[in-house]
């Protein structure tokens, strides 16, 4: 082992990107295609009177209008809340929610198209803050009928353990500090694209920007009615995903419909401002953190308030609402814990899952608290933090398998690296550091479509031509699973990576794949592969070792021969495959991956189980200018135990974009609404970090070897953005003596909080 | 509608274009050169950025008729005789992309500046790409990349 494994991997597909050639949704052409025009709705919260779309139908190419009443079934991706509609049915629930489509021969006149559908509205009472959506509204304001109480609360997740609440009242010491976070989005740079072509033969296929085809397949299916065997989605090349191509979308069933309608190819790719209004983003959230610690800095309790606000429709956000509060039950041994998650909709874009799912923000809430105890008890924040981890192979009080775990050495390296012992607390005013650290799921055990299939399965072909071919529903979306695909197989056989290709990420013909989101590819897929191609090399060892006499537990794999160490077989790799096809021919291996059973017996003892945990310590220095209230990152030490870096190149760029996302949302990103209306659309208004925000980074990646990962491997893809945020707001209280509990901190924040002159 | 000459890498055509149309519009959906990406269509992301006359650009908020017997050079004009580009090299290379969307406009951003900065610093890397959004590598890896690039220029 090792030769492929663990060396830092270009990306397979990287010469294709530096030289424009990968493909991506909108870069697919088809003749006599159709383009997509979509009229959205101007209101937050109005009821649909009447639609007239016979304008819009006699306009000069524009080849059939479709609206809600077309594709009227409700989805959800989540079979438990389908609360959507392809296009608003009866009502609209947000300003910009798609109500009519039209389909038009080029891109201008389906745009004209779309102006001209007239749509006439009955305002109802808006819900814009959670606030106003936790009160008791008539029936019939509700912005959906299904919640309870004359109330806008789509979920309430709670748990709780050994009375946390009596916990905190006998601690020596403890903490209850409110906090707020605005909602962030995605913003990957290639905009949601949707092909859909109708076959002659009444089948659809549909290539998409999308994290999960699967769902897709699934939802298409039942809203257009259209057997599953009928369909196939495909994901091309991806511009990027983060948790907001894993819904399947309005617009990829309303492409599909107009290819049916039109017979045509229909494509849709979404404006930038049409990309910031469909988000899927984090839920803007309020939070009341309690946490109690004894004298000793132990920590005895912790119990927490959370309010998400969903917006208009359910998306994830119920698995969002446990992840916010059975993801704190590490990485700290916390015996004394509960929570409460209300999510409620609000008339908004709908928020869903976005990287670090549902656990971002409260683990800065409780990383800052943490910090607060830890000067209450007077004790440095990484010792405090040391004595209190949970160790490995052990549970958490809500029953969640931690087995490798290596936080220790996380911590104790970013702290050594920083010069924090030397530093911590010594920096010039203005000038400081902050520690936090972090863990998270490494794909979740238990799917959301219930059934008794694997969570994957991988084949892997051997033909004559001595080449394999991974066939993956993995969907690559820059996170480079197509190269571990490709790294697992070139390592297992002993052959060159040139020799293995991949068909990935096509429900035709891939075998079924959960898909790229809740950081389960590596970790899942990963042991499916390393199945599928173990099971390759054992069929050519066997008719190998049939033919030429030698026993096939002898014969090794590696430089692309197949040979025994005594020298009695040495084959190349074509010879052996030769050999491997006599009588039979080409032939498939396939692997899957079914996560062992774990958990409780208790009501939500679901949520947040792994079958493995990746762990982080960041920290983070700043300098904030107490003029301008501008707070600078000047640079994070990072260490993420990732189990094992199949390719550290990737591990590295995982948590170098981890610590550019969780800085957006500390300083800068923000979606900003007046009235329900979403302000800052655009990458001007909404401003992620560009090069010149960039802090200098120091990566370390932290190897615990998993017993079930794949080589040992765990995520690397989610996990380290947690400690960022809270790394830089601990940072600042270093700096300047203020603790920011509401973010993104701007600088009229800081201002005010320098100006009540610190506290605590 | 106007009559436009484009010499684009090395290959003149002629076009009748509107007032309206951009140059992305042209590359993209008239010419198929697709390499070329829309990230925004608002002059904000960097992605689309080709060169006219030498000098990067971004084409979503160039009008075409404005580059009537000019040079436009996009990202399929880079690298010669399937070599690739010192710059696109390292990118492959170094880790300097994931998702890959944003990395022509990277590439037509830094090669010209290279040449014209062969000594540049870090901070001159920097400054160079800001308008070239990226949401996957958090820069550090595409700064570094740049960096080996204009060291293997000057060694090449
Ligand atoms: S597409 Fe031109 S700058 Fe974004
Ligand atoms: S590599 Fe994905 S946006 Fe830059």
């Amino acid at each position: 082992m090792g030769r492929v494994i663990g060396k830092p991997t270009p990306l397979i597909d990287a010469v294709q990107k530096v030289t424009g050639k990968a493909m991506y949704t909108d870069d697919f052409k088809f003749p006599n295609m159709v383009y997509v025009g979509l009229h959205r709705s101007p209101h937050a919260h109005a009821k649909i009177m009447s639609i007239d779309t016979s304008v819009a139908a006699a306009h000069p190419g524009i080849k059939a209008v479709i609206t809600g009443k077309d594709i009227p079934i409700a989805f959800g991706v989540l079979p438990i809340s389908p609360d959507e509609t392809a296009m608003a049915v009866d009502k609209v629930r947000y300003v910009g929610e798609i109500v009519a489509a039209v389909a038009g021969e080029t891109p201008e006149a389906a745009r004209a198209g779309a102006d001209l559908i007239r749509v006439s509205y009955k305002p109802i009472k808006n819900f814009i803050t959670p606030d106003e959506s936790l009160v008791e509204c008539s029936e019939d304001e509700k912005i959906h009928q299904h919640t309870k109480n004359s109330k806008n609360i789509h979920k309430i997740a709670d748990l709780s353990f050994n009375d946390p609440k009596d916990g905190i009242a006998s601690s020596s010491f403890t903490r209850s500090v409110d906090f707020k976070f605005a909602g962030v989005t995605h913003a990957f740079t290639e905009p949601h694209s949707t092909i859909a072509v109708w076959n002659g033969d009444e089948s659809l296929l549909v290539i998409t920007a999308t994290q999960v085809p699967h769902y897709l397949h699934r939802t298409l299916s039942k809203v257009l009615d259209i057997p599953l065997h009928k369909i196939q989605v495909k994901k091309p090349a991806l511009g990027g995903g983060f948790g907001g191509k894993s819904d399947p979308f309005p617009h990829e069933m309303i492409a599909s419909k107009l290819a049916i309608l039109t017979n045509r190819p229909v494509k849709c790719t979404l404006t930038r401002e049409e990309v910031f209004l469909t988000n899927h983003g984090r839920h803007p959230t309020e939070m009341t953190m309690s946490v109690g610690c004894d004298v000793a800095g132990k920590i005895t309790a912790l119990d927490t308030d959370i309010v998400i606000d969903g917006g208009a429709y359910g998306s994830f956000g119920v698995v969002t609402s446990y992840y916010n509060g059975v993801l704190l039950q590490g990485p700290y041994k916390i015996d004394r814990f509960g929570f409460i998650t209300r999510r409620v909709y609000t008339n908004k874009p709908q928020s869903g899952a976005m990287r670090g799912h549902g656990a971002v923000n409260p683990r800065y809430a409780v990383e800052v608290v943490l910090d607060m105890l830890a000067h209450d008890v007077g004790m440095d924040p990484c010792d405090f933090r040391q004595q209190n981890f949970l160790s490995e192979n052990t549970k958490t009080v809500g029953e969640l398998r931690i087995t490798s775990n290596g936080i220790r050495e996380c911590l104790e390296t970013v702290r050594r690296k920083s010069g924090w012992d030397d530093r911590y607390g010594k920096l010039p005013n203005g000038h400081g550091l902050g520690v936090a650290c972090g863990f998270f799921i490494s794909g979740s055990a238990l799917p959301i479509i219930w059934n008794r299939y694997p969570q994957t399965v991988v084949h892997a072909k051997l033909d004559f031509d001595g080449r394999i071919v991974m066939f993956s529903g993995a969907s690559d979306i820059g996170q480079g699973s197509d190269t571990m695909l490709v790294q697992i197989a070139a390592e297992e056989l002993g052959i060159s990576m040139s020799r293995v290709q991949v068909e990935v990420a096509d429900t035709k013909l891939t075998p079924v794949d959960l898909g790229s989101y809740s950081s389960r590819v590596t970790f899942m897929v990963g042991n499916a592969a390393k199945q599928a191609v173990d099971k390759i090399r054992h069929q050519i060892a066997a008719s190998v070792g049939n033919e030429k006499s030698v026993p096939r537990e002898a014969i090794q794999f590696a430089d692309e021969r197949v040979f025994t160490d005594d020298g009695k077989l040495n084959l190349t790799w074509d010879e052996a495959v030769d050999i491997a096809m006599a009588g039979r021919g080409a032939f498939v291996e396939s692997g899957f991956y079914i996560s062992p059973k774990l958990g409780g017996k208790f009501k939500g003892s679901g949520a947040g189980l792994s079958p493995a945990y990746s762990f982080g310590a960041f920290i983070a220095e700043v300098k904030v200018d107490p003029m301008t209230g501008q707070v600078s990152v000047i640079k994070v030490w990072s260490a993420h135990d990732c189990g094992k870096a199949l390719n550290p190149l990737s591990v590295e760029g995982q948590i170098e974009g981890s610590i550019h996302m969780g800085l957006g949302q500390v300083v800068s990103e923000d979606m900003r609404y007046h009235n329900g209306r979403l302000l800052n659309a655009n990458f001007w208004d909404y401003r992620i970090p560009m090069t010149l925000d960039t802090p200098e980074m120091d990566v370390t990646i932290i190897e615990s070897n998993d017993g079930e990962g794949p080589y040992g491997a765990k995520e690397a893809g989610e996990g380290p953005i947690h400690p960022v945020l809270p790394a830089i707001g601990n940072a600042i209280y270093d700096a300047v003596g203020i603790r920011m509990t509401e973010l993104p901190i701007t600088p009229d924040k800081v201002l005010t909080e320098l100006r009540k002159g610190g506290q605590q | 509608m106007q009559k436009v000459k484009l010499h684009i890498n090395g290959f003149t055509r002629t076009l009748l274009v509107n007032a309206h149309e951009t140059l992305l519009d042209t590359l993209r959906e008239r010419l198929n050169l697709t390499g070329t990406k829309r990230g925004c269509d608002q002059g904000s992301c960097g992605s689309c950025t080709v060169l006219l006359d030498g000098t990067p650009v971004l084409s979503c908020i160039t009008p075409t008729i404005r580059c009537d017997g000019r040079k436009i050079l996009t990202i399929e004009g880079i690298g010669v005789n399937g070599h690739l580009h010192p710059v696109q090299e390292r990118l492959a290379s170094d880790g300097g992309l994931q998702c890959g969307f944003c990395t022509p406009g990277v590439v037509m951003t830094a090669v010209p500046f290279l040449q014209e900065n062969p000594d540049a610093t870090d901070d001159d890397i920097k400054e160079a790409l800001s308008g070239n959004l990226c949401r996957c590598t958090g820069y550090k890896k595409i700064i570094e990349a740049v960096r080996h690039a204009a060291e293997d220029l000057r060694h090449g």
